[in-house]
């Protein structure tokens, strides 16, 4: 199971080649488009401020459209996952994917911001391929500052200062808020969920 | 709801888990790596390795250890210790480390920071303070050079410039307690978790699950640390966070 990392030049992607690794897929560093033409699935990862999706948007936007024309599942991990939606006010020249519904925001209200540490997954969807199997309220590791609005696309949601969606979802493309890398059983068991799904096991 | 983290710190030389009480007197206390995977059995949220001995004295192995601790390591893993250049921090990131924790390089150059967070974002930042009280009023000195050198700096001044430089967390030990077993400074803890938007971890006096309270409620802390109390297993893990639990704070359940 070739699963394509998408090394846009920002981050620390050791840690989740590791993951994957460990949950049994064989995870290449994809660090030039034409990588995606033979990956079973694509990881989208991504830190700090989303002015740097725009090095997503100049070399992998249509590579990665392409691919999901082909229907290889994708997840977006952290800024990963807010780029798929259609942009942030941390950035609102930059555009995102838009596969997924809604604009990111800061978090605001009563609470520190960034949001750091252990928190948990409220409303799961039953019918999340992704979060099949995970416990309710069971909890993952987020260190971010924006965060995508709740939709009909959430399959997770998670409240700090508001409710956003921590793990959204549609047909086979999959984002999450939080780190799966480090998110211990829970961030395992939803990696296997994802590969599993590019097996065609489960979706 | 945002759940208070505990976080396991193993002080490393040599690529073996020793305890100093105030720095000084080092007693072996195990490996890294066979540590690191009992906490997390235990439900630890994050794991801290420091290389206590790195800004004194040679690195040594330090990269085959984190890459071995990291090796089977899925919850956030930040190391620290000597680390003084993006080169430094790189080489970490390469072995496994989630986040590098600064301290007298940040001091020297602070320009470290912002460069370490643009490469990788501000999570992956920590900047440690060690900080002592000042004698007079209700003011904290940092020191550098494992807490021998007074850095002329006020501490909640240098967690507000750190913060404004791009760290995304701060890892703020009171060298006054560090090894006490007293309890955490509450007073140090809160004046700087008040005075910056970002993470506060307290480090230094932990010795009952009182005081983790203490430095959640009062002393306003987003997370702990604490070494030996975890490493000769006098509070365990798991132990600790329902004793905690039971008194109404948010802790992470592990199942």
């Amino acid at each position: 199971m070739n699963v394509a990392v998408i090394d846009y030049g920002i981050g620390n992607l050791a840690s989740v080649d590791k993951a994957l690794a460990f949950v049994g897929a064989t995870p290449t560093r994809a660090t030039a488009p034409a990588a995606l033409a033979s990956a079973d699935a694509i990881v989208i990862p991504g830190v700090g401020h989303f002015a740097a999706t725009q090095a997503l948007n100049r070399d992998w936007r249509q590579p990665i459209r392409q691919a999901l024309e082909r229907r290889v599942p994708m997840l977006g991990i952290c800024l990963g996952m807010q780029w798929l939606c259609a942009g942030s006010t941390e950035a609102p020249d930059v555009p995102g994917l838009g596969v997924i519904a809604g604009a990111c925001d800061r978090l605001s209200g009563d609470v520190k911001v960034p949001h750091v540490g252990w928190n948990s997954l409220d409303d799961i969807a039953p019918e999340s391929v992704l979060l099949r199997g995970l416990p309710l309220h069971g909890a993952a590791y987020f260190t971010h500052a924006y965060a995508v609005p709740v939709s009909g696309d959430a399959v997770a949601t998670t409240t700090h200062g508001r409710p956003f969606a921590s793990a959204v979802e549609r047909d086979r493309v999959f984002g999450v808020q939080w780190h799966p890398e480090k998110s211990g059983q829970v961030g395992l068991a939803i990696l296997t969920n994802f590969v599993a799904c590019a097996a065609e096991v489960t979706c | 709801m945002l759940t208070k983290r505990i976080i396991a710190c193993l002080d490393v030389r040599d690529g073996a888990v020793v305890k100093g009480v105030r720095f000084e007197q080092l007693a072996a206390a195990g490996d890294p790596a066979v540590l690191a995977r009992r906490y997390n059995d235990e439900g630890i949220d994050e794991v801290l390795l420091l290389d206590i001995t790195a800004t004194l004295e040679h690195r040594g192995a330090l990269l085959e250890t984190v890459r071995r601790t990291a090796a089977a390591l899925f919850i956030p893993f930040g190391v620290g210790g000597g680390v003084r250049s993006l080169d430094d921090a790189a080489a970490l990131f390469d072995a496994g480390a989630d986040k590098v924790s600064l301290n007298s390089a940040a001091l020297a150059t602070p320009e470290l920071i912002t460069a370490i967070a643009a490469r990788y974002g501000s999570q992956a930042v920590v900047v440690a303070i060690d900080a002592r009280k000042n004698g007079v009023g209700s003011r904290f000195a940092v020191f550098g050079r494992s807490g021998t050198e007074n850095a002329r700096r006020d501490a909640v001044e240098w967690a507000r410039e750190a913060t404004d430089r791009g760290a995304g967390e701060i890892l703020l030990t009171s060298i006054d307690r560090d090894g006490s077993r007293a309890g955490f400074d509450c007073a140090l803890t809160a004046a700087v978790a008040t005075a910056v938007s970002i993470p506060v971890i307290a480090s230094g006096g932990a010795g009952t699950a009182d005081h983790f309270a203490e430095v959640f409620t009062t002393g306003r802390a987003d997370a702990a640390l604490a070494a030996s109390i975890f490493h000769f297993g006098e509070i365990p893990v798991a132990a600790l966070k329902r004793d905690l639990a039971a008194r109404g704070l948010p802790m992470r359940e592990v199942a």
